[in-house]
């Protein structure tokens, strides 16, 4: 059976040429130093040769391809929905590395597009663009999680030396050892409780104001930290929106989160199932019975993410989410931590063994621990279900704690 | 391909649900079950010869509308929603896809445009529905012109009610598609007491019943396996409108239900298993839609499509089912709230045309290889 999920069956013409142009170029040019940058980084793997994925990161945009979504007059290659869901398919198949700039791309990127200033996007647009500043994401606190409007970390204007200064502290800050920036949610109107006073600024991670304290994961690795500001400065022009307006800012860059590359993504897991199905079908895992079952099963929650986000691409511009785009996050993240399980009770008893050699076992390794983070970060389940009740169901809502 | 609903497909849906509100609400259906065995004849003569649902997947060179998947898929949910009593899945699916997929032109011309304008019920009697290379159980003999039917199948959806049927049967060793009248000599038919009360389940028994042979050779058995996929198919499709009304009877009360001084939807234990309720109806709602665009444009994409659409909308239906009942507390333990006759419904049509074990099985044999040993019984 074909596992393939890419949208061959919707497309013209030309825009198989243009998918063919995508595959053709990553072919050509994930080769060389870069060859060894296939399906490495991503979450769970982002320790993963960090200069040499900046260099990609400058290769890519030297070819144009760093910022495909972004309007061409901010120097992006403003390509329509079509063909942004085929440059993501064609990078995961290729097996294109994790994107060091993924924030900044994704991310600040489109919302300086939408809320910042002229001279904020002559500032950094050319930075992420050109794989030269990269970004990490300051919103959540110890005491600040799934109740992000709780947080703490302070902001003050000192107008005479025209900066702000910050006290607090950040954590699960993805690659903020690797990055240049940070963009914090940060209290700048004092006694303001809830999404109200809060401020959204762009700051300097390269400061003596700033600590980063690296956090080991399950896996092992570090790819979060915590970041705490002491005095931390940045200039008053650094801030996106009005003071009090960094609630609205940052749930506009959460929209951005659910994006396009939902269809990249599932092309990732398309290779992890026809990996394990490989591994099964080798080391003889797949005549247990059981282990086919699951295995079917894991191939039918493909083709329901696929038709699911067809569904989220074809209904999304009638604002606020659809019902099928409320449950996405829920279901794929669910699917994927189950898929981690699949994968060591197929490797058995060796996957319990830590073998840097077997690429394939390293891999599924890491899908099982990694996945645990799935269903906890970027509203876990316990918050999906919520959203999906008040809004998808208009149940009573939770009500709202006190800072 | 484009999975929003189009204007076309929304009308649809929207005239069918408004349709059926009015006509298989509660009360009807328990009438239909109650007094008539689980037929309402006044919403199948609206449905089928005034509205002209059963023709909406059918061809139009005969007499059906020739819509794709989709739209018979939106048909067939909104039934399941309602409960609604009429033997739409067996004339239009079961007995309309066999012939469109297994018979002769000459017989899809003669019998066909009966089923499409709803003047007529049939169904498909054949134990390969439930399963896939089974013996058919029926012998065919041949005299000179004449042909007769000999056997016996034991579980015919509408098989009481239909006013002919298509029984597959062995003609020197190949499977033909052969039509018996229902009052034709020795046909006997046995209406069977079901768990589910809102379809008609009937055994049939042939005795050198005669019929007649609407298609013959090699194209049958691969076109009836077409239709028994298209079934499927249409199943899942009914199973997510069971989803779908569990999961709306559930809000619906748990927000009228006070307790502790405020509706129990109020409570994260119930907010967290209605929302997990949503997440099983729009994954089956993917499923099934996904799946009938899918066969629309690429029909040999059908067997691995319907088994996977199936799969997921029985186990959404049951899920959803089984979570009404405990979310209606003591209420839904009684027979007069209604989770009882979507838990029954969910039950019946998930254990049959192909149980949700036998469906990832076959997943499983084209994702990883065919199985070792002898295959299960499915």
């Amino acid at each position: 059976m074909s596992l393939s999920v890419e949208s061959t069956d919707t497309t013209t013409d030309a825009e198989q040429a243009f998918r063919r142009e995508v595959a053709d170029w990553l072919a050509a040019n994930l080769t060389g130093e870069f060859a060894v940058l296939r399906h490495r980084g991503g979450p769970g793997d982002e320790e993963a040769y960090p200069a040499l994925r900046k260099a990609w990161e400058r290769h890519l945009a030297a070819a144009g391809w760093s910022c495909v979504g972004w309007p061409v007059e901010h120097g992006g290659r403003g390509l329509d929905v079509a063909r942004q869901v085929i440059f993501h398919e064609e990078y995961a198949r290729a097996g294109g590395p994790g994107r060091m700039g993924h924030i900044g791309v994704g991310l600040l990127g489109p919302t300086l597009i939408a809320h910042g200033t002229d001279e904020q996007r002559r500032r950094f647009l050319p930075g992420i663009r050109e794989g030269r500043e990269f970004w990490a994401q300051g919103y959540s606190e110890p005491g600040a999680g799934s109740d992000l409007a709780a947080l703490r970390t302070r902001a003050e204007l000192d107008s005479a030396r025209g900066e702000w200064r910050l006290s607090g502290q950040k954590v699960w800050t993805s690659l903020a050892h690797e990055a240049q920036w940070i963009f914090v949610l940060a209290r700048c109107e004092p006694g303001s409780t809830g999404r109200e006073g809060l401020c959204f600024l762009l700051v300097p991670l390269d400061q003596p104001g700033v600590t980063i304290r690296p956090i080991r994961q399950i896996s092992g690795g570090c790819e979060f930290n915590e970041v705490f500001f002491d005095d931390a400065r940045t200039a008053a022009e650094h801030i996106v929106g009005a003071p009090g307006e960094g609630w609205r800012i940052a749930m506009a860059l959460l929209g951005f989160e659910r994006g396009l590359s939902t269809l990249g993504q599932q092309m990732h897991f398309t290779q992890e199932v026809e990996l394990i199905c490989r591994v099964a079908r080798d080391n003889g895992a797949a005549r247990s019975p059981a282990l086919r079952e699951r295995l079917a099963r894991a191939w039918a929650g493909l083709r329901v993410m696929r038709y699911n986000a067809l569904r989220m691409l074809a209904g999304g511009e009638q604002g606020g989410l659809s019902r099928e785009a409320l449950i996405y996050k829920y279901y794929w993240s669910n699917w994927h931590r189950d898929l981690g399980k699949l994968a060591m009770d197929v490797l058995g008893h060796t996957g319990n063994l830590v073998d840097e050699q077997d690429e394939a076992h390293r891999r599924l390794q890491q899908l099982f621990l990694f996945t645990r983070a799935d269903t906890i970060y970027a509203g876990s389940n316990e918050i999906q279900l919520n959203i999906i009740a008040e809004r998808g169901l208009g149940m009573p809502r939770e009500p709202r704690g006190q800072a | 391909m484009e999975l929003a609903l189009n204007e076309e497909q929304r009308m649809i849906r929207d005239a069918a649900l408004e349709v059926l509100a009015a006509l298989s609400d509660s009360a009807a259906v328990r009438r239909a079950m109650e007094n008539d065995g689980g037929f309402d004849g006044a919403l199948w003569a609206r449905l089928g010869a005034e509205l002209g649902w059963c023709g909406i997947g059918l061809p139009e060179a005969e007499g059906g509308l020739g819509l794709g998947r989709l739209e018979q898929a939106l048909l067939l949910e909104a039934l399941g929603e309602h409960l609604a009593c009429v033997p739409l899945f067996a004339t239009a699916v079961l007995a309309g896809e066999a012939l469109v997929q297994a018979a002769d032109p000459a017989a899809r011309r003669e019998w066909l445009p009966a089923l499409a304008a709803g003047e007529q019920r049939a169904t498909l009697a054949w134990a390969g529905l439930q399963q896939p290379g089974a013996a058919t159980g029926v012998e065919a003999r041949r005299d000179g012109a004449s042909l007769s039917l000999t056997g016996r199948v034991d579980y015919v959806l509408d098989g009481a009610g239909a006013d002919w049927l298509l029984v597959p049967a062995r003609i020197d060793g190949d499977l033909a598609l052969c039509r018996v009248a229902a009052d034709a000599p020795g046909v006997s038919r046995q209406a069977l007491t079901t768990l589910d009360p809102t379809r008609t389940v009937a055994s049939l028994a042939l005795e050198a019943a005669p019929a007649e042979c609407l298609g013959e050779g090699a194209g049958v058995a691969e076109g009836l396996a077409r239709a028994r996929d298209l079934a499927r198919l249409a199943l899942a499709a009914e199973q997510l409108g069971v989803a779908q009304r569990c999961l709306e009877l559930s809000v619906a009360y748990t927000g009228e239900r006070l307790q502790f001084g405020r509706p129990i939807a109020a409570f994260q234990a119930i907010k967290h298993r209605c929302a997990e309720m949503m997440v099983r109806v729009e994954e089956a709602r993917s499923a099934v839609y996904g799946a009938a665009a899918t066969i629309t444009e690429e029909p040999a994409a059908a067997p691995r499509e319907a088994a996977m659409a199936k799969s997921v909308a029985d186990e959404a239906a049951f899920f959803c089912a089984q979570e009404a009942i405990q979310l209606h507390g003591g209420v839904g333990f009684t027979w007069e709230y209604d989770p009882h006759l979507y838990f029954k419904r969910a039950q019946a049509n998930g254990a049959w045309l192909g149980r949700c074990d036998a469906l990832l099985a076959e997943l499983a044999d084209t994702l990883l290889g065919p199985a070792e040993g002898e295959p299960p019984c499915r």
